[in-house]
């Protein structure tokens, strides 16, 4: 064997491997064993002798030892040597037994294409284990793909983790594959064919593509949500594989959002955050019901769905965080002209369903569904409602470190812009010696923003603690927050001052420094009277070793000069002795304090600047040797000088501006919250803006399920509450929740229905208690010719008021019936004056021949007198009035009989007024009663025996007084007895009794 | 989502990796390895590192760093969470999650990534479901599985997940059908100098073992919830009749869980279960240093306080401690300055102490600081703030179960300054 045959570099074993074999062809051993013998030794040398980067192993062959260094794939050596001994062995062998060279992964590849299960999945083991250790186990693919249809399910699945982890480098081989999985999406038992989707969709081949596309388009209409879930994942996949079929993509993923399943909700969503996150359309008609489905959707989904509608919410809805200020407006005199300017704020009941149907997900035991919750609330709840999340946040920190690193930090941001949240629970933040330092740090950051004219004392004692501790970073960490508190609060600025002036006798080089420098920052935002402070650290000056703190003792005696004039030429004596074995930065500032008292003090320090400026004129750096220059010509005048030196008092002594000590999570909140951007403290790849609040909220009726009419706020709300309730129960619930949402659905098209054919008199509402669905009579608002082709109907649809209970709701119906669109239709001035009307949202646009419903709430005050107010477009205003009805002013009380005669005892004398009717024959039925009474006035039927004695109670909506209706029938005559406080009411609702009554 | 995992070891090896989408060269952890050399402490590695391609995000536990690279933006504690329920499943598991374990049972590893991620989302981290996939080794099943050819992968495809109730396998059954519920409250303080107390805070939890056949409806009731002041549910809990009638009401998964974690109200009065008295001085200019400690029971409601463990960091400066103590044992690290004594049970009659002298550096300035004092103990058969179970009741099973109750009180952080 000679030296030439050792090839210089080798980089896998495979060549190792090689060579080896070439050697052993050339040489002849006389047995066996002396080889093996020599194999052995390679292990004790070779072992542990890797580097992460470049491995050398030692191998002594023979008499050679030589030294090989493999650059390339460090990755083989890495994990086990032993490995690669045992390799070497067993190949040493077989190269004198096998007349065919083998490679360690040859009796891999022999053990898989046995007939043996166990040997296969023995096989296959090791090959997992070699893909862990990050070993390239490439070559077995031919051999590994084989047993892709195996019966025995672990080695189906170990097949499946290697296919995952190489197809992509072996495309053809991998094709091999593809019809089995195939076969399998076709397959009755639904994990099959939601696992064969999954491989399937994990082999990144860019040639299956359309299979993959066409696999997902079926499975996302499969009977079995998993698989639908499945397909989910998959659009992902081949979102990133190919990003061409976005549109395709997209259609699926509409199809998908439509799932009422909560097992695909996450799943899609997450899907709609990678492929089209801009696509805000597709979740408009989706919203309800991801909102209503949320706490059944599994905690990884509801993180991702909680974050997808935060950025949904900030672009649909208004911002609730104006309402503060106006309701300091409308607190003052200006009343009038705000009403004019600004409608009041009300919530979209959709924002409403959100912020209450996430709530109880603070709850989770999941952090990550904790902490989204918290930074939803954060970014669209009003302000007042932002602190039912903060115990949730507080409890967080309980649980591991990473946990409480990413609380914190986010904790940091919310306590900048509101202290009062985390206040309370300022204790919590106390640091306790073991935390890691980060969290340290953090909580000090969090102590200091809660630092208010209150509890500074705590905090300041709090702090006089970790000024003592080991840890000398945080130490100092601690004495720059002292800083920050003293800037803060003025209050405490002398204390904090005396404290840290005490803290320059400290042992600790670094504490000193520190104290010096935030000493010195303190002392130029408030410099009067601290002279005392500036001897006292004249005083300290000998014993500062720390440079940055010798120059900030430095400077401050030359910017305060003139408080010292005795200390500070002083100073300038020492120093100048001193001067050559500084450092730089303090020479610097020996010079500038020379200058400095050379203009103020030149008497004393004139002969000690120029030994200085000498002194400097010589040194080693050329920065000093620039800045004395410099000094030197500015401050002495000689001919050359020139005008500058007359205003060398004016640059040297100019004030300087204080320096701000500040949060250093004041800019954090830029990003949202919770975010790894926000962590980081800048823009992660695919950080999606969360964007402002709208002026105005888009059209809101684009989340209507039902396309027929827009904002029937009631439906909507009863109907998220019926699902809230069913999914109370977590426990069996989320078929449950299923079932109730699809069930409320054909609920709200009834109501729709009697809506949209108010003439049709419904015959049931005679049955019904309270509320009574009675007829619905529409009146004439704004006609069409007298409003340029905006027309306006009204009608009371008798439904409690969203917006104030003392408020009558009225639906207006507007029309355009001119040719051309009409712009931003809202409520002008209105009179009287007092007049509370609650407006409905300005329509920014009404196409020709459209036409849109809303509500609206007016308090009437129990009155008949007509609400005025000026119907305003863009160009034109139309002043209309809403006459009430008096039947219309109540609203329907329930009560049993007994109730009914007791308070009608009451209500005698004076508040009864009652009168005989002539009724018509066929208005004798009680039936026909009960819907002639209902027709005039909203008030509830009272249940009561088969008489002839009928019973309807209500309330006036405005101040809740009792009006109690009966009527006694006697042959075709009958006593109508109205009682009541409101005797006005009641003649008026007398009158209009008797009138349909006796008609009809 | 999450992109790829690596588990590096306390030396900085990288010996596990897993990939749910692309391959990502393992020289990414290059940024993490130099993350790790700056902190000081293990502890100190900030977990959110960003590289210039990718973000690394890591959690300690046991002494491995679990690093998961991330490609683009996701919540970062949504990252941090999936990992701990790794490590939670892997100590469910091995019942040990260190390298060795994770190493023996690489393909068992493997295959639990597999199902827990698909393309980087969480799928099945619910450990019932899991463990119908794949069954946790165990040595009987091992052998068996060496001698019959059998497998670890579960025949049977999980029900679990489609079902209405995800956390609880369908068809169990056992013989004996009992529940068992350990409420344990754990006392953070943290106690000044002079022995009042700066904060103290009470953290519990309700564990549950509950071993019971079919498909049981439980209602567990309080005496005093409203003591409860902020609290967190396992999934199963139904959060509506919790908010009515202060009531859990539950069907449990099977096996052990964390039922509830609670926090009680800060406005009682934590009761502190020990005291310190404790004497710590160093005297400037002399090499020695005087230590001095007492424990004794406060508040303990007449139960005794056991396992009682004393530790503290030491100065720098201490070279060494020689002390005596007049119970249990007392190690001191020179390497670390850590010093721990085990003094075991507390005897009221005969307080336990621990006295002597520390040597010091010599011409070493006195210490600044002196040593905080970490105290763990335990006391059976009492709940620190009082909370009583009141009642469990079941439903939907015809059966009677054996119900059982045990209550502790633990330290948590509870630190003394001197």
């Amino acid at each position: 064997m000679s030296v030439q045959n050792f090839p210089p570099i080798y980089s896998t074993v495979v060549e190792i491997f090689q060579w080896l074999k070439s050697v052993y062809k050339n040489i002849s051993f006389p047995e066996k064993g002396s080889c093996l013998s020599s194999g052995r030794s390679l292990a004790p040398r070779g072992r542990r002798s890797c580097s992460s980067i470049g491995c050398i192993v030692s191998v002594p062959f023979g008499s050679h030892n030589n030294v090989w260094s493999t650059g390339r794939d460090p990755a083989i050596w890495e994990a086990d040597t032993d490995a690669v001994y045992a390799a070497l062995s067993h190949h040493l062998w077989s190269t004198f037994t096998a007349p065919e060279a083998k490679s360690s992964n040859e009796d891999l590849k022999e053990m898989l294409e046995s007939n043996k299960e166990s040997l296969k999945l023995e096989a296959m083991k090791r090959v997992v284990g070699l893909i862990a250790k990050g070993k390239n186990a490439s070559e077995l693919f031919p051999a590994v793909v084989k047993n892709v249809a195996s019966k025995n399910i672990e080695l189906k699945k170990l097949v499946y983790v290697y296919l995952v982890r190489y197809a992509e480098e072996q495309q053809d081989l991998a094709l091999l594959s593809i019809s089995t999985f195939q076969r399998a999406l076709k397959e009755p038992n639904q994990f099959i064919r939601a696992s064969a989707l999954r491989v399937l969709s994990s082999i990144r081949v860019s040639i299956i593509v359309p299979i993959m596309m066409l696999a997902i388009k079926e499975a996302s209409a499969d009977m079995s949500p998993y698989v639908r879930k499945t397909a989910a994942h998959a659009i992902q996949k081949l979102y990133s594989l190919d990003p061409d079929q976005k549109e395709q993509l997209i259609e699926v993923i509409e199809k998908l959002l439509k799932d009422k399943s909560t097992l695909v909700a996450g799943s899609v969503v997450v899907a709609f955050d990678e492929v089209c996150p801009d696509r805000i359309d597709l979740i408009h008609k989706n919203y309800r019901k991801l909102c209503n489905l949320l706490v059944d959707v599994e905690e990884w989904g509801q993180v991702v769905i909680i974050s997808m509608l935060t950025r949904y919410a900030r672009t649909q809805f208004t911002s609730p965080w104006k309402e503060d200020n106006e309701k300091a407006f409308y607190e003052s005199e200006e009343e009038k002209k705000d009403q004019t300017e600004a409608t009041p704020y009300t919530m979209d009941p959709d924002h409403r369903l959100l912020l209450r149907n996430t709530k109880p997900l603070l709850q989770s035991r999941n952090t990550a569904v904790v902490m989204s919750v918290a930074q939803l609330y954060w970014h669209l709840a009003p302000k007042h409602e932002v602190n039912i999340v903060t115990k949730s946040l507080v409890r967080l920190l309980r649980s591991h470190r990473e946990v409480q690193y990413i609380v914190l930090q986010n904790i940091a941001t919310m306590s900048i812009q509101r202290k009062g949240m985390f206040e309370p629970f300022m204790k919590s933040f106390y640091v306790r010696s073991t935390d890691a330092t980060h969290i340290k740090t953090l909580k000090l950051e969090i102590l200091t923003n809660l630092a208010n004219e209150a509890n500074i004392s705590t905090i300041l004692r709090e702090f006089q603690t970790y000024v003592k501790s080991q840890d000398k970073a945080f130490a100092a960490a601690t004495i720059q927050a002292i800083g920050r508190c003293a800037t803060d609060i003025s209050e405490v600025t002398d204390t904090c001052l005396s404290g840290l002036v005490l803290l320059l006798s400290n042992r600790d080089e670094t504490v000193v420094a520190e104290s010096v420098v935030v000493i010195k920052k303190l002392l130029q935002t408030q410099p009067t009277q601290h002279s005392d402070i500036i001897k006292h650290m004249a005083k300290l000056f000998d014993n500062i070793s720390v440079s940055m703190a010798r120059a900030s003792i430095l400077w401050l005696m030359g910017e305060y000069c003139e408080r010292v004039p005795k200390i500070a030429p002083d100073v300038l004596r020492k120093m100048a002795k001193t001067f050559t074995a500084e450092e730089d930065i303090v020479k610097l500032q020996t010079v500038n304090l020379a200058a400095k008292l050379y203009l103020t003090n030149s008497k004393q320090t004139k002969l000690l600047t120029q030994y200085i400026l000498n002194l400097g004129k010589y040194d080693q750096s050329y920065d000093i040797r620039d800045r004395t220059r410099f000094v030197r010509q500015l401050i002495v005048p000689n001919e050359k000088s020139g005008a500058l030196n007359k205003y060398a008092r004016r640059i040297l002594l100019a004030p300087k501006p204080a320096p701000m000590l500040e949060s250093a999570f004041k800019d954090r909140d830029r990003f949202q919250l919770g975010t790894l951007s926000h962590s980081i403290n800048s823009k992660a790849t695919g950080y999606q803006e969360l964007s402002d609040w709208p002026a105005v909220a888009p059209d809101q009726s684009v989340r209507n399920v039902e396309v027929v009419e827009p904002s029937s706020s009631e439906s909507e709300e009863q109907s998220s509450d019926e699902s809230d309730e069913t999914s109370s129960d977590s426990g069996k619930s989320s078929s449950g929740s299923e079932k109730s949402s699809s069930e409320s659905e054909p609920e709200q098209k009834k109501k729709t229905k009697t809506k949209k054919a108010p003439q049709k008199k419904s015959k049931a509402a005679a049955a019904v208690t309270a509320p009574s669905f009675g007829p619905v009579k529409t009146h004439e608002l704004l006609h069409h010719m007298t409003g340029k082709g905006l027309s306006a109907k009204y009608h009371f649809p008798r439904q409690p008021c969203l917006y104030q209970p003392s408020m009558v709701a009225v639906q207006v119906i507007l029309a355009n019936s001119s040719d051309h669109s009409l712009e931003k239709i809202h409520i002008g001035d209105r009179s009287p004056a007092g007049l509370n009307i609650h407006c409905f949202n300005t329509i920014e646009r009404l196409e020709p021949e459209a036409s849109v419903t809303v509500s609206m709430g007016i308090d009437f005050s129990d009155s008949t007198q007509a609400a005025n107010f000026q119907l305003c477009t863009k160009e034109d205003q139309f002043s209309v009035s809403i006459q009430p009805v008096v039947g219309e002013l109540l609203m329907p009380s329930t009560m049993s009989e007994q109730d009914f005669s007791k308070e009608q005892g009451k209500l005698l004398g004076m508040n009864e007024t009652s009168a005989t009717v002539a009724m018509a024959t066929a208005n004798t039925s009680s039936q026909a009663v009960s819907k002639q009474v209902l027709s005039v006035a909203n008030v509830g039927v009272v249940s009561s025996g088969p008489n002839d004695l009928h019973r309807f109670a209500g309330r006036t909506v405005s101040s809740g007084a009792l009006v109690l209706v009966s009527l006694e029938l006697k042959e075709s005559s009958a006593l109508l007895t109205i009682n009541t406080e409101k005797s006005v009411m009641a003649s008026m609702l007398l009158r209009d009794l008797k009138q349909a009554l006796a008609l009809a | 989502m999450i992109h790829s995992l690596f588990l590096v070891n306390a030396s900085g090896d990288i010996f596990l990796e897993k990939h749910w989408k692309s391959v990502v060269s393992r020289s990414v952890c290059d940024y993490f390895f130099e993350a790790q050399e700056r902190a000081t402490e293990p502890e100190n590695v900030p977990p959110v590192i960003p590289t210039p391609h990718h973000y690394l995000i890591s959690v300690l536990r046991h002494r491995i760093y679990f690093v998961a690279v991330i490609q683009s933006e996701v919540p970062p504690l949504f990252v941090i969470e999936f990992l701990h329920r790794v490590v939670d499943t892997f100590q469910d598991y091995f019942g040990v999650c260190t390298e060795a374990a994770i190493k023996d049972n690489v393909v068992v590893v493997y295959e639990l990534l597999e199902e827990m991620l698909d393309n980087g989302f969480p799928l099945a981290t619910e450990s019932n479901i899991l463990k119908e996939l794949i069954k946790p080794p165990t040595i009987l099943r091992t052998m068996v599985n060496t001698i019959t050819g059998s497998t670890n992968v579960g025949e049977q495809l999980p029900t679990g997940q489609l079902s209405v109730v995800p956390w609880r396998r369908t068809g169990v059954k056992y013989t004996n059908n009992e529940a068992y519920f350990d409420v344990v409250e754990e006392i953070d303080a943290i106690i000044d100098k002079s022995g009042s107390t700066i904060t103290a805070e009470i953290q519990g939890v309700i564990d549950a073992c509950v071993k019971l056949t079919g498909m049981p409806d439980l209602t567990l009731s309080f005496m005093n919830p409203r003591l409860l002041d902020d609290v967190s549910f396992h999934p199963c809990v139904r959060f509506k009749r919790w908010e009515a009638e202060r009531i859990l009401s539950f069907i449990p998964p099977d096996g052990n869980f964390r039922l509830l974690s609670y926090h009680v109200s800060s406005q009682n009065l934590v009761a502190i279960p020990v005291y310190v008295k404790h004497n710590i001085s160093f005297r400037e200019g002399s090499s020695q240093g005087r230590f001095d400690l007492t424990l004794g029971p406060k508040q303990t409601m007449g139960k005794a306080v056991e396992a009682v463990l004393v530790s503290s960091q030491l100065p720098r400066g201490v070279l060494n401690a020689n002390l005596n103590a007049s119970q249990g044992t007392y190690t001191f690290d020179p390497v670390t300055k850590m010093l721990t004594w085990d003094v075991g049970k507390i005897n009221p009659q005969k307080l336990p102490s621990l006295k002597g002298t520390m040597s010091l550096q010599a011409g070493a300035s006195k210490p600044d600081e002196n040593p905080t004092i970490n105290i763990q103990f335990k006391t059976q058969q009492m709940a620190i703030s009082g909370l009583k179970v009141n009642r469990l009741d079941m439903y939907g099973e015809k059966y009677k179960p054996f119900k059982g109750i045990k209550y502790m009180t633990k330290a948590g952080k509870f630190q003394v300054r001197t």
